[in-house]
């Protein structure tokens, strides 16, 4: 295999080429960073160049960044992280001395007292157990035992490490693991990087993107000829549907994983993202202690949590847990030999993880301030949720469910059959051809929906509400304006 | 699926079957990676600590944890100016804050202003924050004397393993026979071959010369190769340099016949430099494999294909807990560099703080900054204790008559070679354990130091190592090298 080049030097092909490199590899897809984000900096580079577009800046809605869109980061934490830092301004009457104590005891819990040293594979101790407590608090009493939680980078990182473990098996014999349509593309990523059977199961857009048994149990029967179904992936709060999941629909999952012998992975990291009158985040892992020991003890059960989401925002920091219920004795022990091997989780994000699970207390110093931080944080969120789906269900050829929870909105959108043979010609799933046509109009980058999967015929976008809410005002007119041109257009 | 089920039982009156997830429906490939640094021996030496806080009574007050290169853990202390930029990037209110220094919030100022909301709780670009990526090619291009680093072939990590893994990943392809063969050095850090046990990949081991101080021999390099070609397809070579555990740095020579060797059978070369600044015996000169490949002139720096690692863990920062680090890939094929980027999108970013103490580190300050001094002081006083604590190791060892320590040249680790007495490894087999396991186990339950036995890095059969941290202060260091030397001695006498 080699070729003239063209200083007339004979060479042959690569070692590691296209047709040489992990074939999973080639079919994992991540829209959340895919090929419109990419178009998206392209143009951002251009606008600093100077170029002339139909737009001042590009809007990066298509990630759930709440720090990059303005958010501000709560004060108390990036005081005891300053203060974990340089510990010297330990001396420094600027802090509190609550900030100064978690300090002290994150620090104390560190080797070396530095947050320098590599921390236990698992997770730093005592952090573990601000895990367990928060957790035992969150879930009225039911106990938690701080060996059965593992800090992670981020979720992502505990979600791929669970999919590994689980899966096995050749041909018809292979792991398939059920994840919902839509879903947050992190699970088919890692499920084709893993060489696992995905098997879909669509939430239902027309109750506003609930889960309905019925559903899970068609989705599995059909698996059932090709793969070995063997666990079940559910995000709730939703991404990126938002919907919050009932108490009983919580119970009706739980019961058709023990029924069905499935591992339930319980993604929850939006679990204080909740907008909604009437809705409220159940956590998994009460509601099958709830149920009683027939399914508290066997059915198993992974939740993961984050520092990215609810009112921190700190993806950054790559803070993570999971908690892992009625696992099996050894395979834990191949859970915990596994994570050793990348030595442990980043420890700044493990600190600002202690501090979301033990936060300031009545009485402390920061504890006024803290509350109003969180409060505006979260009540500005509810706000844009509703703000996006009111306008958005002004526009004639969209259609937006509730916000519920969690950070985006999904809206459904109709595209005129002559857009959708234009992007057919041009091999573009057509909301792509409608959002790449949007970015370039109006500098808004989201993602369509088929980076994220919906019922075929369908069409969405998922937006992020996370802009301030002048700017997001803009947005959504903007969109509003986009989709009519476009719809016009395209009549 | 449901009808398929194992043994059940009974709890409680409450019947059920047998676990979804058990060692025999598990990812098999699991099973088989295998961590030394962090195994068995290191969860015995955690239990003992345990047992010395519950108060049980030990012949020792305290577990010395000789297991793992963190030095921080061992008392060694951060850069000052390190540390004041990670503060005040974490709460910029302290650029108001006349403690800092001038030069300290310029940097922290500029890493902020590169972060989304200027915060560093926004993710950053998958490949990492673009002026950080900058920043480290101009590091690059400066220690490697002006060769261009292109920004673009700098991919942010978490960790040097990380981008390891990720490497090895996207070579790892093929079934059977033609499945991918990847060359790692014996001994080796075991995060290698854990990284191919988990992949499916198969592990080409091309021993080390413990005659010649650990060097790398091309005839062995080859003589690996032709075997393993037999059994499997190998498109991957490894090389650590500095050496972990060895401590071997290697000459310049020696590289340059490695990017031969590498170009000649068609190899993709993956060179872990973390230990670049650890540099201790006189001689001995870190020579960067992409310096040395450019050196060898446009048949060899157009073609080889190559990534080379570093890390903020290691060096005089020792900073292991910010997972901070970085890969420069060289020659890579475009559309295999697109399906990288790809890749680690899924895992959104690396650590911003990992990041920003990255850009510290390629950028720290120059003699006309405020902090110069300061900061030479202290990164001149630590790699000046590691060298010492590298020579007082090797002496030391070297008067135990059974022990034999080849020259500590660089990196963080001894890995001396022990003889043990014949009965030593008959009662270790008795016992189930590999010997140096058991020798090993013995020195922690008796001195309360952890060292990692050399099977778990790889030796040539019959011989016993282990791998010891230069890293305790040099007072406790004295103490550890005396206590190992009485053990040895003991043990020798025990089983004579």
């Amino acid at each position: 295999m080699s070729k003239m080049s063209e200083n007339g030097m004979v060479s042959r092909a690569k070692v590691l080429t296209i047709d040489t490199m992990n074939p999973t590899v080639k079919k994992v897809e991540y829209a959340v960073r895919g090929p419109i984000v990419q178009r998206a900096v392209e143009l951002e580079r251009e606008l600093s160049e100077g170029m002339k577009k139909p737009f001042a800046e590009v809007i990066k809605a298509n990630i759930g960044d709440a720090h990059a869109m303005g958010q501000q980061p709560i004060t108390f934490f990036r005081q005891v992280l300053a203060l974990c830092s340089y510990p010297e301004l330990l001396n420094d009457s600027t802090f509190p001395e609550d900030a100064k104590s978690r300090a002290h005891r994150i620090l104390q819990s560190c080797g070396g007292n530095s947050m320098g040293s590599y921390s236990a594979s698992q997770g730093i101790d005592s952090v573990r157990q601000d895990v367990a407590r928060y957790i035992e608090r969150r879930d009225g009493g039911v106990p938690c035992d701080p060996d059965d939680i593992y800090l992670t980078t981020g979720a992502s990182d505990g979600i791929v490490t669970m999919l590994k473990l689980l899966v096995c098996g050749e041909g018809a014999a292979r792991t398939g693991v059920m994840i919902s349509i839509p879903q947050y593309p992190l699970y088919s990523a890692a499920l084709a990087e893993l060489g696992a059977v995905q098997i879909n199961y669509y939430l239902n857009e027309e109750t506003c993107w609930s889960l309905d048994i019925g559903e899970l149990q068609r989705a599995l029967d059909e698996a059932r000829q090709y793969c070995n179904p063997r666990a079940l992936c559910i995000i709730n709060p939703g991404n990126p549907t938002g919907q919050v999941q009932s108490r009983e629909c919580i119970e009706d999952v739980i019961r058709f994983a023990a029924k069905e012998r499935l591992f339930l992975m319980a993604d929850e990291v939006y679990q204080d993202n909740v907008y909604a009158e009437g809705c409220q985040f159940h956590s998994f892992k009460k509601v099958l202690f709830e149920m009683g020991p027939e399914y508290s003890n066997t059915v198993e059960l992974a939740s993961f949590h984050s520092t990215s989401k609810c009112y921190m925002g700190e993806c950054g920091f790559r803070g993570g847990y999971m908690e892992i219920i009625n696992m099996d004795d050894e395979v834990k022990a191949q859970l915990t030999k596994l994570v050793s091997v990348r030595l442990c989780p980043p420890v700044p994000g493990q600190a600002l993880m202690d501090l979301v699970v033990n936060p300031p207390q009545p009485g402390e110093p920061s504890y006024d301030n803290f509350i109003k931080e969180r409060t505006a944080t979260l009540s500005a969120l509810a706000q844009k949720a509703k703000l996006t789906e009111q306008v958005l269900n002004t526009v004639q050829g969209i259609s937006c469910n509730p916000v519920q929870g969690a950070m985006y909105s999904f809206p459904r959108i109709t595209i005129p059959e002559k857009a959708i043979k234009e992007a057919t010609d041009k091999g573009q799933q057509p909301d792509m051809f409608y959002c790449m046509k949007m970015l370039e109009e109006t500098g808004i980058c989201l993602v369509p929906g088929s980076g994220f999967g919906q019922k075929d015929g369908t069409y969405h976008f998922r937006m992020t509400i996370l802009p301030p809410n002048d700017k997001l005002q803009i947005l959504l007119n903007k969109v509003k304006e986009f989709h009519q041109r476009f719809t016009q257009q395209y009549s | 699926g449901a009808l398929s089920q194992s043994s059940t039982q009974a709890v409680n009156g409450v019947s059920h079957r047998g676990k979804v997830l058990t060692l025999d429906s598990m990812n098999p490939n699991v099973k088989r990676v295998e961590y030394a640094v962090r195994g068995p021996i290191v969860q015995r030496a955690v239990q003992i600590e345990k047992e010395l806080k519950e108060g049980v009574k030990k012949p020792f007050t305290e577990v010395i944890k000789a297991n793992i290169g963190d030095a921080h853990a061992m008392g060694q202390k951060p850069i000052t100016f390190l540390r004041q930029v990670l503060a005040l990037c974490s709460y910029p209110e302290l650029l108001e804050d006349n403690m800092f220094p001038e030069d300290a919030k310029k940097r922290a100022r500029r890493i902020l202003e590169s972060c989304g909301g200027h915060s560093i709780g926004a993710y950053s670009a998958s490949q990492g924050i673009e002026c950080i990526r900058q920043d480290v090619a101009r590091y690059i291009e400066r220690r490697d004397g002006g060769i261009p680093s292109s920004p673009d072939n700098i991919y942010l990590s978490t960790g040097a393993s990380d981008a390891i893994v990720t490497m090895l990943k996207l070579l790892v392809c093929g079934e059977g026979r033609s499945r991918t063969g990847v060359m790692i050095s014996i001994p080796q850090y075991p995060l290698y071959s854990a990284a191919l046990a988990d992949l499916g990949a198969v592990q080409i081991s091309y021993y080390l010369d413990e005659d010649k101080c650990w060097s790398l021999d091309v005839a062995e390099l080859r003589r690996a190769l032709n075997a393993a070609r037999q059994h499997c397809n190998p498109r991957v070579l490894c090389i650590i340099n500095p050496g972990n555990p060895t401590g071997q740095v290697q000459s310049r020579q020696c590289i340059e016949d490695v990017i031969r060797f590498a170009k000649e059978e068609h190899l993709f070369l993956m060179a872990d430099e973390v230990y670049q600044d650890n540099v201790y015996a006189e001689g001995c000169k870190f020579h960067s494999f992409k310096k040395v490949l450019f050196e060898m002139g446009p048949e060899y720096s157009s073609t080889v294909e190559m990534a080379s690692f570093h890390s903020t863990s290691k060096c005089y920062m020792g900073e292991c807990g910010f997972r901070g680090g970085y890969m420069e890939v060289i020659n890579m094929d475009p559309e295999v560099k697109a399906q990288l980027t790809k890749l680690v999108s899924v895992r959104l970013c690396p650590p911003v703080p990992g990041q920003a103490l990255l850009d510290l580190v390629v950028n720290p300050p120059q003699p006309d900054e405020p902090s110069y001094t300061t900061f030479m002081k202290e990164r001149t006083a630590v790699l000046a204790a590691l060298a010492e604590k590298a020579r007082l190791t090797e002496e030391t060892f070297n008067t135990v008559p059974g022990i034999t320590c080849n020259p500590v040249q660089g990196a963080m680790y001894t890995f001396p070679r022990i003889t043990l007495p014949q009965k030593a490894i008959d009662k270790a087999k008795e016992e189930g354990q590999v010997p140096d396991m058991y020798y090993c186990m013995r020195l922690l339950e008796e001195e309360g130091i952890c060292l990692v036995p050399g099977s778990g890095f790889g030796q040539r059969e019959g011989t016993f190592h282990f791998r010891m941290t230069i890293l305790p202060p040099t007072e406790k260091l004295k103490v550890v090298l005396q206590k190992i030397r009485e053990f040895h001695l003991r043990f020798t006498q025990e089983f004579s």
